[in-house]
């Protein structure tokens, strides 16, 4: 019996076919990244107790009308300048120097009549139900901003790195070194300078 | 003369097209390995804010909420408020809580209780929305929320 040997099959239009599925998963991919800005919601709280008072000298109160204008402790402010004036009063630490609440890392005015340490310092963003969302994430981002800078400055003073950055890499699984060690000391930073952003219902119209 | 005429007769061979299709396998695996497919078919217009504060998503824990104004096509039948898009569908702000536990359990049952809402909102959509969604989700108790926003600087805009 001859035995025939199986013809070879032609591998030439391979390269076709490949090139078609290729195209077809370019066009299909989306390489999707979402980032954004973590917040968490406080509780429902159905107990009556009072709410503790709050300094009117501790409170720095954003309003934001539905025409997207700031008012800014009843001042108009642009949204530029809101960052600024976020730090300068969180920063400002008033308590006086004998007092257990003073603040020895704030580097601001000192002023009376501004907050007496960050950990006592609330912000209050209050926004008109007809506030474009625009503008309400660019506040957040602002006030949070603020935040970032103070903290990235105190990180700095005690450990040389920055909050932002080591914050991110450990997110990201890319810090090099010790990982438990950096979250203690990120904590710590954070302490000093606590968020404390409140956020009233917007006025119904 | 005879000198041109013998360097005519002496041309380059051909690129050998042997490796093409490897190379384009290796494309190919790559880009298949890439690849999500989109399970969710936008409905409405989603053009995200503009922050820089920002963090990342970690997806597996993490159940969508879209809202803004419904897409051109759905703008006959839906009108042109700002709508809510949970899954594939419009939902309306009474209904979430149900949308929300569905979708929740499609997750991996160790980050249930680690459920983060992310919330991809249009940027012209107005305030009120998100405070009905945020007042909602504080009665589901899942108080974790993340505003998905665009990179860049909301003041140079």
């Amino acid at each position: 019996m001859a035995r025939r040997s199986a013809p070879e099959v032609n591998a030439g239009s391979m390269a076709d076919i490949a090139f078609l599925l290729l195209i077809f998963f370019l066009v299909t991919t989306t390489l999707e990244k979402d980032n954004g800005i973590a917040r968490q919601l406080p509780p429902i709280d159905k107990s009556e107790i009072e709410p503790p008072k709050i300094k009117k000298k501790n409170l720095f109160i954003v309003l934001v009308n539905k025409n997207d204008q700031l008012l800014v402790n009843e001042n108009p402010m642009q949204l530029k300048d809101l960052r600024e004036s976020a730090i300068e009063f969180l920063d400002n630490g008033g308590a006086l120097s004998n007092s257990p609440e003073y603040c020895n890392y704030c580097k601001g005015k000192h002023s009376e009549s501004s907050s007496d340490n960050p950990d006592k310092a609330v912000i209050s963003v209050q926004s008109d139900r007809l506030t474009s969302y625009k503008m309400y994430i660019s506040v957040q981002n602002e006030l949070v901003a603020a935040y970032n800078f103070l903290r990235d400055r105190e990180s700095n003073r005690l450990y040389g790195w920055n909050f932002s950055e080591v914050k991110k890499d450990i997110d990201a699984g890319t810090y090099l070194g010790d990982v438990t060690d950096a979250r203690a000391k990120l904590k710590e930073v954070q302490l000093l300078f606590p968020l404390k952003l409140s956020e009233a219902e917007p006025k119904k119209n | 003369m005879s000198k041109f005429t013998k360097k005519k007769g002496n041309e380059l061979p051909p690129v050998s097209t042997a490796s093409l299709p490897d190379i384009v396998f290796m494309l190919l695996f790559f880009f298949m390995v890439v690849t999500v497919m989109r399970d969710t078919e936008l409905k409405v217009e989603q053009n995200l804010p503009k922050a820089n504060q920002i963090e990342k998503l970690k997806k597996d824990r993490s159940v969508f909420i879209f809202a803004g104004k419904p897409s051109l096509q759905y703008r006959k039948n839906f009108g042109d408020e700002g709508r809510i898009q949970i899954g594939d569908k419009f939902t309306d702000i009474s209904k979430i809580g149900l949308a929300l536990t569905e979708a929740r359990g499609k997750l991996n049952p160790e980050l249930q209780s680690k459920v983060v809402v992310a919330l991809k909102v249009d940027d012209d959509t107005n305030t009120g929305l998100v405070t009905d969604i945020k007042e909602k989700l504080r009665q589901l108790n899942m108080v974790k929320i993340i505003y998905i926003t665009a990179n860049g600087d909301p003041i140079e805009q």
